[in-house]
């Protein structure tokens, strides 16, 4: 967008929407939106609060525990099955299966089978973000060009050296773009857990907030779930381009 | 020759047979033993889903599921593809509105259920806006993209030969970004899914939401597994069904050009 | 036009088709083309060729208004270019078909967009789809092709909207070296059947050479004609013999000897 040939960055269309945010909520048009200057006055005031650093602490420990679980099983499962045929024909349908399915639907299995508490919300988190990964892993490893492991072995690389060296890194860019949008999942889910288990994290404050009509309150958590996730996608995406030089020409 | 072409075929149907035998039968063994007082057998959840479909409750019950899907999906597409081509033809309209939807795709918005809930009460209403946030980003980002990654040289052949605005747009941008339109609906229907269960279990039980919640409060977990696997089978189904629509209606769409 | 126009007439001379007037075109502080000149003849295929960022294809696009000079005008036929027009037609290197459309209606889409009733512009595109060898393929899509293929359909639609300047930007390029052999004696006997005027852009020395009756060949930093060559003799032989004929030979070496300091 160039407006008298200066070019606006793209971003900063949301400071409209947060003036027009601001205007609808002191016009006093529904009682659920309230101005964002109080929204940002109240946020204040809560960010000190144990409750809500108790729920910010209890998000973060099983968004990073689900995070941690789903690479560490994901990116090498994915890895043998781009290596591996009949692992790949046996994984493989159920990795898509998974991935396109409404993983919504298992929170009440893993409610019955992990309990009403962190272990099933963390299983989600993984749950959302694993599939991806895999997938991309895999691909990642498949689509090697055939002439780098060509080059590997005519130099005399031990399969050791041959994977360490050539394949891990000339997967890596596409393991990465697994990992970003697995992360991205993974917010989702462990929202979506947090709200169908609703006495943990967030979906306690939540369901606080909205039991007292706290509308303010209710607001301002969800700006600083929302500019975290944001946030947090836009450095994964800024760290995919940072490495995506070496996935270019190859 | 013939059999010998089939012969792959034929091995990746026997090992998708053999990897559904492996999960299932790992399902009916951990359920003997069993695993959990609350983890029933394969054959088990299999009869209870028998069963509730001959009651005809399974069938009730999708009726419901799927009313506020189908509207939600309807809106989203409708207003999603409308919104995303004008987002990637005007650059006005993409500074604008495209970080909205950028944050919107980024952001949890399973977390705006209690508020609309609050809105707009436990109707059907509430369903179907979950239905909608869930769907619409993805929709309408896929849409703008795909407009604005039209090939250059279609555009200038067009330009070449002719062609007016009206012509570029309807002619050459709109079908050259058509596949990946569609599989942004595809897609939408993939979180459409998500958000018409997640509304199902979160806002009010009803349909298939009803009879996990019913069945898992009785402790009748069979059924509760049975639902549960419908519903993730008939989604799998769509889905592949849908790819299906795409890869051969757009056969050779991204395919025609200089470098193979 | 209201203004009468006095055309100068050059006996012996052909007839210039389009000519490029003081051609510059800059983007932000890179000078891409600078102050250029060039005339086109009538009825003759003019090559432009030089080392890749000499800004030929930019040139081109300037003529099929597809770019717009930052200053200097195009005429064709004495008529300033203000965009594209119906009196030229492009051939793109990577072909630019529509790969949601078959052969007939990729070949009839100019004709399409110029409101030719279906039937008729039908009619059109069948003869050229024959002309150009792809009779029987009219219901074939883009991605069943082979990429020769495709450069005809490319062709056939060029040639079918009867176009009198036809612009090929490295036509050839994107197709095997037998094939683009076939295509070059192909495009020789369309120069000399079809009154029209041909501007072809080529990094191919050889090709320019043997396909060209004037060779404009253009230098980088900063972009500008360095000289004209005009094979003379080479459109009376036998298209059999050209390759082995002394002056092509000689032409190609002395281009080669203008070109080579540019190359890095």
């Amino acid at each position: 967008m160039v407006v008298f040939g200066y070019r606006l960055p793209g971003m900063s269309s949301l400071l409209i929407w947060a003036l027009v945010w601001e205007l609808v909520g002191r016009s006093d048009m529904s009682f659920f939106v309230p101005p964002l200057s109080e929204v940002v006055t109240t946020l204040f005031s809560i960010i000190g609060t144990a409750a809500f650093q108790k729920a910010l602490y209890e998000t973060a420990y099983a968004f990073v525990a689900g995070v941690f679980f789903a690479v560490v099983i994901g990116v090498p499962t994915g890895i043998l099955m781009g290596k591996n045929r009949l692992i790949d024909e046996l994984l493989l349908p159920w990795v898509n299966i998974f991935l396109s399915a409404p993983l919504t639907a298992l929170v009440p299995v893993l409610m019955v089978l992990f309990g009403f508490g962190m272990k099933s919300i963390i299983i989600t988190t993984t749950l959302f973000a694993i599939w991806i990964i895999i997938l991309n892993a895999r691909v990642g490893v498949m689509q090697i060009n055939r002439s780098l492991v060509e080059m590997a072995r005519s130099f005399g690389a031990t399969p050791w050296d041959a994977f360490t060296k050539v394949y891990f890194w000339a997967a890596l860019p596409e393991i990465l773009g697994g990992v970003r949008i697995g992360v991205i999942r993974a917010v989702k889910g462990v929202i979506i857990g947090q709200l169908l288990i609703s006495i943990v994290g967030f979906g306690a404050l939540f369901e606080l907030y909205s039991n007292n009509f706290l509308m303010a309150h209710f607001w301002a958590v969800l700006l600083v779930l929302f500019a975290l996730a944001f946030t947090l996608s836009e450095v994964l995406a800024w760290m995919e381009r940072r490495l995506s030089y070496y996935s270019s020409k190859r | 020759m013939p059999l010998l072409q089939r012969l792959p075929i034929r091995r990746s149907l026997l090992l998708k047979l053999l990897s559904a035998l492996l999960v299932f039968g790992a399902w009916e063994i951990a359920g003997r033993v069993p695993v959990s007082y609350a983890f029933p057998t394969f054959f088990e959840s299999m009869s209870a889903l028998w069963t509730l479909a001959i009651e005809g409750t399974l069938f009730s019950a999708y009726y419901d599921t799927l009313k506020p899907l189908v509207i939600g999906i309807a809106i989203s597409a409708f207003i999603g593809i409308a919104v995303g081509l004008w987002i990637g033809l005007s650059s006005w309209f993409d500074w604008l509105f495209s970080p909205i939807f950028i944050v919107m795709q980024a952001a949890p918005l399973a977390a705006l259920i209690p508020l609309l809930v609050m809105i707009y009460g436990i109707g059907l209403t509430s369903k179907v806006f979950v239905v909608c946030i869930m769907a619409m980003p993805v929709i309408v980002l896929n849409t703008a993209g795909a407009v604005r990654n039209t090939p250059t040289n279609l555009v200038e052949m067009g330009q070449s030969f002719l062609a007016n605005r009206v012509e570029v747009i309807t002619k050459i941008i709109i079908p050259a970004a058509s596949p990946v339109i569609f599989s942004g609906l595809r897609l939408g229907v993939s979180a459409g899914f998500i958000g018409a269960i997640l509304a199902e279990l979160k806002i009010t039980p009803t349909g298939v939401g009803d009879i996990i919640s019913y069945s898992r409060s009785v402790a009748d977990y069979p059924s509760m597994y049975a639902a549960i696997f419908s519903i993730i089978l008939l989604a799998v189904l769509f889905l592949n069904l849908l790819e299906r629509i795409e890869v051969t209606l757009f056969e050779g769409n991204d395919r025609g050009y200089a470098s193979d | 036009m209201a203004m009468p126009q006095i055309k100068p007439v050059e006996s012996g001379a052909p007839e210039i088709a389009v000519s490029a007037k003081n051609i510059s075109k800059n983007y932000g502080d890179v000078e891409a083309l600078k102050d250029l000149t060039l005339e086109f003849p009538k009825g003759q295929l003019t090559s432009l060729l030089g080392p890749s960022g000499c800004g030929k294809t930019t040139l081109l696009k300037i003529i099929a208004g597809l770019l717009e000079p930052t200053s200097g005008i195009v005429e064709v036929n004495g008529k300033a270019v203000t965009g594209p027009g119906p009196d030229r037609a492009f051939v793109f290197q990577d072909f630019a078909l529509l790969p949601w459309a078959s052969v007939l209606r990729n070949v009839a889409f100019g004709l399409e967009l110029r409101g030719v009733g279906k039937s008729e512009r039908e009619d059109i595109a069948a003869k050229y789809i024959k002309d150009v060898g792809l009779g029987g393929f009219e219901g074939s899509f883009p991605h069943e092709l082979s990429g020769g293929m495709r450069q005809r359909v490319g062709l056939a639609r060029a040639l079918s909207v009867d176009a009198e300047v036809l612009l090929m930007d490295e036509p050839f390029s994107a197709v095997d070296e037998q094939t683009r052999r076939k295509f070059q004696e192909d495009l020789l006997s369309l120069v000399q059947n079809e009154n029209k005027t041909f501007i072809f852009v080529t990094h191919s020395i050889e090709e320019a050479v043997y396909v060209s009756d004037q060779i404009a060949i253009l230098l980088p930093r900063p972009s500008r004609v360095s000289d004209i060559i005009r094979p003379s003799d080479l459109r009376t032989k036998d298209v059999d013999n050209i390759r082995r004929d002394p002056e092509y030979l000689d032409t190609v070496d002395r281009i080669w000897a203008l070109l080579r300091t540019y190359v890095e």
